[in-house]
């Protein structure tokens, strides 16, 4: 696609907007550094399609955290409490439940269910039930939707991954992340809009979750590495000192804003903009991830130096430890990227597929995020940004109230795509609810179904944007992050 | 707004602890059954009606909702995305009436509210008694064929090229049509660029390297009318230009080196198929033929090795590893990732987007999906052997004939000298038979004095002299076992292994079915302080054993080969085996000596030895003396053995003889000298011959819902198919039906393929959509007369139609924006210019190599893995990758070159945005970014380039700096610099050199190798410089 296309595409999507464009972005930004003539800037501006924008309407969202727990974490054992699972454990699921019914690994012939050994009980005034495995996060129930009612069609990571991500289970679609920074640009002059961080080991979709699909990888996530530099390629080359690159690009500079002269084409602005962003991304980035500046008492709230428990056999742990450590650190980087405008912060953790030993697999790891996520939204609210910053918390399905019984001992659950929950809070949502019910035993939905797609339209309306409009034209066809489904559930918001 | 479909929620809302849900299916009214059948429903006059009141507005030509159309009878009758909607003659199983007689307001038709009039009871029973009757819908004259008067559909046109007033401007045809679109707007062109841009564009368009100052000097001053002309020629023959155009074809077939998905695993030959890519188009394969290979090169007749392997076309779709998923599924996946490539490359049609209902913009139905779909279903992933390239079985057969001439020559050798011993042989046989007879072999049980494993294993001695071997089962172990030994004339040692009730599946080895591999034995003779050494090594000449298992003889535990190979013994696990290794020459006793034998097993997978008994050998056993074929003859008496037994005992004596022994050491040297055959496996599709799949209509693509079969044919809105034979049409049928010559589609979107990647846009800008939503044709007649020159007089030959391009004016035509026609023309659509636009990802490194020399020229091979950081291989799943880091030349080679893993690609392509390779990719896109600053800022091989510059700097023939920064300038974007460039460079230049003058620790760090003699900070200071040349606007457009 040619880059005056995506002019085009940009012109349709402000037309069809009731409030045109809002245009802060980057002509003033390059007058500022009196890089550009006002004439010049005003080429520039048209050209930027990261400035901020505003919305279809009135937004309370302004930025995400997207918390994905990659590999489906059990829902029975965090979020939807099932007495009746536990009367029935060992007791098979009639016929007709399991008819048209496919499992990756589970035996369904001979599968029984399989109780769950946590704890729930009601908190706050709202009287969420959460699992024992989460005081802190159930601490906070008043400020968080639970809904208990999601549903996918994918029953392998992958692809479940991609729908939660992309709205539909197919390769080369925008993510979630990429949609957001298109339709609203970024609020950050110095960072990416859209970043993502990991810990531990990597997920099935690898860079699949943060891809930009058809859009132009302008809206892909950047990676925030956890080692090194935090963002590839951003150090000088090795002895080459600040102020030699400052004066290499003035130089370049220079010769490409003479080039523009000469020749008008506005690309050349856009490069010249793109270097500076660098420039200051180099040091804004080291800025952002450097946490010596925040108090101790944020350090331990977050959990940042909390002793971490024996790695042993658990599938979320790196090989080389500190997990824990970098979950926690994401938590509080996410913060602070939300501070400083970043659009969507995607936190993936890899961890969360417990087909064997579910009970110690889901303690290390719902330890692992139950202290920093909490941490995350009460700092959040503490500083008066959670009104505007939406934290949600899921996956790409949840896993069986049956046993897997494909092993010789059951001690784990199958993927389960037909009922699961996830949280959010903030950001126009309203707390202190669990929406939606799954059957007695976790199994299927009885109560107000949330497909990705409904998620995804409500989650955009936050942001006052109508997912029916967000939308671009690929392949003769409008898509959108909703693919061909997608309601706002209005009970979710605030 | 969609409503809650039932079939959106994977399983019923339902408690399940209702044992029976009355589900609204079995809900019917019997009204209907009333209407007597002497009084036939009439559809124009009673139904037709009906459905125009009620229904068309959501399910008509316009909206289809629910994939569904009730407009249109073929339409209508394959149903919606929940499948077929009518069952003649059963009204209550047909799902029609059971929305129309939903109480579910979430189900109902039409739906409740929304303005909507409800049928009445008596309409619904009509239509119910209609569908009883047999649901007649007679044939409309409209509906025998979806049809269509769109444009990309219509037959080729036979257009004349425009007389224009601008003559001279023409170069060529193609300057007629767009000189007559230009004069009608009252546009003039822009003039032809300079030299400078011309060579330059023309390196980048055709081989995405930047051209030497030498070859930008002659073409400059090259004053010939054709100098031009010759360049493109010379161009066109450089075996870079199949790389660059290579590359282009790789995006559409979505090649990558790895599986996709969660596992993603390595796809260690796919590069075979790259290079299959590149050899075609450097020998101008001619595109119908290039079709045919890749979409059906197993169909042709006695297909050749390159044919076969150019159907990996269709191989480079995703592969699903991940536990637990369901095969069939993700190979339907793959066959509708096939179609819809097939049809966004040749057709370019979004056909895809009928795999669950019938298209909604374009004359394609479902049913005719799955006709298309019926092609490829037959069509098997298998592997075949090929050649690894066309110059290794070259060399093998020139390495064969000579290697073939000195086996006749030994063979000769061999016959004389065994002439010549042949008379001694019977009196050695005597002896040796008389030996054995007075010495026959003894077993001595060694009772070893010290006994280590590489592994925590010990070692427990039972009753019967053997050991059993306890302890944590480790992958892979080493024995070490020592004793004094007091024997006179050791000839060999004897391994007995011996199954055991407690080792795993009652075997006498340590893997799980209780196997082992003996992978290598060492035995050592000498003095006990060092008995390692190589010099007590004791030689092996010889080995047999009552059982080896199939490719794992008892010789490779000790050959010269230490790898993983061995003995071992499946499938006779629970028997008892034995090994005797015969030495080269007996151990001599001696007071003090020590014997250590070494047994390593590094097979993996826990084949290790759980109970063995080892025993020295003494005394002679002919066999150990002989090979099998010549021990069988020496049974035999001499006068009845065959020939062959006459030969074999020969041959065991000749070893025993001075004449004949180095002869048959230099044939055993030869034979492990035979060439290999440079053959490997690559993926490919074959023709499945037995059991042939019925396709099926997929309701809503879902896999597991099959609904009527269909068989392989072409889409009614295009020209027929027409089948070489009467049998079921074939994917050769297919391929030779998209390049036929009336296919109106196939040259048109080559022809637009080929002009998109000279001018940054095709001359249909909706590349991948020539379907009634995509965009018309810039230049229609153009197109057109384009796309029958490429089919006919060009007979489909790449080549000719790019030099027919750019030996346009139009192509010829400088770059430089006009800003008096940005509201006229913003987007150039009428070519009043040349295009600006920024190079490919691979091509971005590609230039930087070439300007700078660190290129590494090499032509195809397998993929290469220059450097990344490491944490972005650990990002794919489980961390199952290691990047292993080329080394030399390697490093510096084209980027189509980097192994492309689809869930961890390298991040220098995608901060270019590189196509993630997962789908079909017949368009880039170009962003602009900070990450592709940071890029070719700060990233390694960029730097390099900048040193690797500033070392040609200093070594240049120019000894000024203005000379030298000149000389750095126009290596990369080919042109001098102006005034204010060269003093703007050279400025940079002597502040860095002032400030590496008074930092040379920094210098250091920034210079890279520095030749001796070469003062480093003026190395550092010179690399400041370089490194901005390369980040230059000018220097990754193309212009």
């Amino acid at each position: 696609m040619r880059y005056s296309d995506i002019q085009t595409t940009r012109r349709e999507f402000f037309n069809t907007t009731a409030s045109g464009m809002g245009l802060a972005g980057l002509g003033s930004m390059l007058s500022d550094d009196g890089l550009l003539s006002v004439q010049n800037a005003q080429a520039a501006e048209t050209q930027d399609p990261l400035a901020a924008r505003d919305p279809h309407f009135n937004p309370k969202a302004k930025a995400c955290i997207f918390i994905f727990m990659a590999g489906a974490p059990s829902h029975v054992d965090l979020f939807d409490p099932k007495p009746k699972l536990n009367e029935l454990h060992g007791k098979p699921l009639p016929d007709s439940l399991l008819k048209n019914v496919r499992f990756a690994f589970l035996k369904k012939e001979t599968a029984t269910l399989m109780g769950s050994n946590r704890t729930f009980r009601p908190h706050g005034q709202s009287g969420t039930e959460f699992s024992d495995l989460l005081p802190n996060v159930g601490a906070l129930a008043d400020d968080l939707c639970v809904i208990r009612s999601l549903h996918s069609s994918q029953f392998n990571h992958h692809p479940g991954q991609l729908l939660m991500q992309c709205g539909a289970p197919r390769f080369g679609l925008p993510t979630l992340g990429s949609w957001l920074t298109y339709g609203l640009g970024s609020e950050t002059r110095n960072l990416p809009g859209y970043v993502v961080l990991t810990a531990g080991r990597g997920s099935s979709g690898g860079a699949t979750l943060w891809q930009s699909g058809f859009l132009p990888s302008l809206y892909a996530g950047v990676l925030f590495r956890n080692q090194g530099e935090p963002v590839l390629n951003l150090k000088n080359p090795a002895g080459l000192p600040p102020e030699l690159q400052r004066r290499g690009l003035d130089v370049l500079q220079n010769v490409n804003r003479s080039r523009f002269q000469e020749i008008r084409d506005p690309e050349i602005s856009s490069r010249i903009a793109s270097y500076e962003l660098a420039f200051r991304m180099q040091s804004a980035a080291p800025e952002l991830t450097d946490l010596s500046g925040e108090t101790r008492q944020t350090l331990n709230m977050y959990g940042i130096d909390r002793p971490e428990p024996e790695v042993g056999d658990s599938i979320g742990a790196s090989a080389a430890g500190g997990t824990y450590k970098s979950f926690a650190s994401n938590c509080l980087l996410a913060r602070r990227m939300v501070e400083r405008g970043v659009r969507f912060v995607n936190i993936v953790h890899a961890s969360w597929d417990h087909h064997e030993n579910l009970d110690r697999q889901i303690s290390y790891n719902a330890k692992m995020v139950d202290q920093p996520i909490a941490a995350l939204i009460q700092d959040l609210k503490q500083r008066g940004l959670l009104d505007q910053t939406m934290v949600v918390w899921g996956a790409e399905f949840g896993r069986t109230p049956l046993g897997q019984n494909d092993r010789a001992d059951i001690t784990g659950r199958d993927h389960h795509p037909y009922a699961f929950s996830m949280f959010l809070s903030g950001g126009g949502i309203r707390g202190g609810q669990a929406y939606g019910e799954s059957d007695e035993v976790g199994w299927g939905i009885v109560k107000n179904p949330v497909h990705a797609n409904d998620l995804h339209a409500t989650m955009l309306h936050c942001f006052g944007l109508d997912h029916l409009r967000l939308t671009h034209r690929f392949q003769g066809r409008d898509f959108r992050l909703t693919d061909v489904g997608g309601k706002v559930i209005k009970e979710l918001l605030a | 707004m969609p409503r809650f479909h039932q079939s959106q929620c994977p399983l019923p809302a339902t408690s399940w602890l209702l044992a029976s849900t009355l589900p609204f299916l079995l809900i019917f009214t019997g009204a209907a059954i009333a209407q007597s059948e002497s009084n036939p429903i009439v559809f124009k006059t009673d139904i037709r009606p009906l459905l125009e009141t009620y229904c068309f507005k959501c399910h008509g030509a316009g909206k289809r909702e629910g994939g569904l159309r009730l407009d249109h009878r073929t339409s209508a009758l394959d149903g919606g995305d929940s499948g077929v909607i009518l069952q003649a003659g059963k009204s209550s199983e047909s799902a029609l009436m059971n929305r129309l007689r939903s109480a579910d307001d979430d189900l109902k038709m039409p739906p409740p509210g929304d303005d909507n009039k409800p049928l009445s009871n008596a309409q619904i029973a009509l239509i119910a008694t209609w569908i009883d009757q047999g649901a007649a819908w007679p044939l409309d004259p409209a509906d025998a064929k979806l049809s269509s008067d769109h444009w990309a559909f219509q037959s080729l046109r036979d257009t004349d090229v425009p007389v224009v007033q601008n003559a001279p401007a023409v170069r060529n045809e193609i300057d007629s049509f767009v000189l007559a679109r230009l004069e009608q707007a009252e546009i003039a062109p822009s003039p032809r660029a300079d030299r400078f841009t011309l060579i330059k564009r023309l390196y980048y368009d055709l081989l995405g390297l930047t051209p030497s100052i030498e070859e930008v000097d002659a073409f400059v001053h090259d004053n010939s009318p054709q100098a031009y002309d010759r360049l493109i020629d010379r161009l066109l023959k450089s075996p870079h230009f199949g790389e660059r155009w290579g590359r282009h074809w790789l995006d559409k077939a979505r090649y990558a080196d790895s599986d996709g998905y969660e596992g993603d695993r390595p796809r260690p030959n796919a590069w075979r198929y790259r290079d299959w890519v590149i050899k075609a188009i450097n020998t101008d394969l001619p595109f119908d033929a290039f079709t045919r290979q890749q979409l059906a090169g197993d169909l042709l007749p006695e297909a050749t090795h390159d044919q076969r392997l150019a159907t990996a076309f269709h191989r480079q779709t995703l592969t699903n590893r991940e536990g637990g998923t369901d095969q069939e599924q993700f190979r339907n996946e793959a066959l509708f990732d096939r179609v819809a490539t097939t049809g966004a490359v040749w057709l370019g049609l979004t056909i895809g987007c009928a795999q669950c209902h019938s298209h909604k913009y374009d004359p394609i139905s479902q049913r005719e999906y799955y006709q298309f779909f019926a092609f490829y279903n037959n069509g098997d992933e298998t592997n075949t052997a090929v050649p690894t390239s066309d110059k290794a079985m070259t060399q093998y057969q020139t390495q064969m004939s000579a290697w073939n001439a000195r086996t006749e020559q030994l063979n000769a050798e061999l016959a004389n000298a065994l002439n010549i011993i042949e008379p001694h042989a019977a009196a050695w046989e005597a002896d040796l038979r008389k030996r054995s007879e007075a010495s026959p072999p003894e077993f001595h049980t060694l009772d070893f004095s010290e006994l280590t494993a590489e592994s925590s294993a010990a070692f427990q001695r039972l009753d019967d002299g053997s050991y059993l071997v306890t302890g944590n089962r480790p992958e892979k172990d080493k024995y070490s076992l020592t004793v004094k030994l007091d024997i006179a004339q050791v000839t060999g040692i004897r391994i007995e292994t011996i199954p055991d009730s407690s080792l795993p599946g009652g075997g006498a080895g340590h893997a799980d079915n209780g196997n082992f591999v003996l992978s290598d034995l060492r035995v050592y003779y000498g003095g006990l302080e060092n008995p390692d050494i190589e010099h007590d090594r004791v030689t092996i000449a010889r080995g047999r054993a009552d059982f080896s298992q199939e490719n794992y003889a008892v010789v490779q535990a000790f050959d010269s080969d230490t790898s993983s190979t061995g003995w071992a013994v499946a499938p006779q696990m629970s028997e008892p085996h034995e090994a005797i290794f015969t030495f080269d020459t007996p151990l001599e006793r001696t007071d003090d000596a020590w014997c250590r034998i070494v047994l390593a097993q590094d097979y993996g997978a826990l084949h290790t030895l759980g109970r063995l008994r080892i025993s020295a050998v003494t005394g002679i056993d002919p066999r150990d003396e002989l090979s099998p074929a010549a021990w069988e003859a020496f049974e035999i008496a001499r006068n009845q053995r065959s020939e062959a037994q006459h030969n074999a005992l020969l041959t065991a004596f000749a070893h025993t003889q001075p004449e004949t022994r180095e002869t048959l050491k230099a044939i055993a040297v030869h034979q492990k000298e035979e060439p290999q055959v440079p053959m490997m496996d690559v993926r490919v599709i074959s023709q499945r011959t037995t059991n042939p799949r019925t396709t099926h209509i997929l309701s809503r693509g879902d896999f597991l819902q099959p609904l009527e079969a269909v068989e392989p044919a072409s889409f009614q809105v295009l020209h027929s198919l027409k089948p070489r034979s009467t049998g079921r049409p074939d994917r050769l049928d297919l391929a030779n039906w998209l390049v036929d010559s009336s296919n109106p589609l196939t040259p048109r979107v080559a022809v637009n393929h080929v002009w998109s990647y000279l001018f940054g846009q095709g001359l249909v800008t909706t590349m991948n959509d020539f379907g009634l939503r995509g965009d018309a044709p810039t230049h229609p007649e153009l197109l057109d007369w384009l796309a029958n020159q490429y089919r006919g007089p060009l007979g489909w030959s790449r080549k000719a139609l790019i030099k027919r391009i750019v030996s346009s004016g139009t192509y010829q035509q400088a770059s430089w924006h006009r800003p008096e026609l940005a509201d006229t023309d913003p987007d150039n659509s009428l070519l009043y210019r040349q295009n600006r636009f920024r190079v490919e990802a691979e091509i971005i490194r590609d230039l930087c190599l070439s300007a700078s020399g660190l290129l590494a020229r090499k032509i195809g091979g397998p993929s290469v893995f220059p450097p990344m950081p490491p944490d972005v291989a650990a990002l794919s799943y489980a961390n199952n990758f290691k990047w292993n880091t080329s080394e030399g030349s390697d490093q510096y080679r084209r980027g189509l070159y980097t192994f492309f893993k689809r869930t961890a690609p390298h991040p220098n392509l995608t901060a270019f945005d590189c196509p993630d390779s997962n789908t079909s990719c017949v368009e880039r896109r170009y962003s602009n970014t900070p990450l592709q600053a940071l890029t070719t800022l700060n990233n390694q091989v960029f730097v390099e380039a900048g040193q690797a510059l500033a070392q040609r700097a200093l070594t240049d023939s120019a000894k000024s700096d203005e000379g030298r920064i000149a000389s750095v300038f126009r290596r990369c974007v080919a042109r001098p610099p102006d005034s204010d460039e060269l003093a703007a460079f050279t400025d940079l230049l002597q502040e860095s050199r002032k400030w590496y003058g008074e930092h040379p620790e920094e210098a250091t760090l920034l210079a890279g190798k520095v030749p001796k003699g070469q003062p480093t900070p003026e190395t550092a200071a010179w690399v400041t410089v370089c490194r901005i040349i390369l980040n230059m606007d000018e220097f990754i457009v193309r212009e």
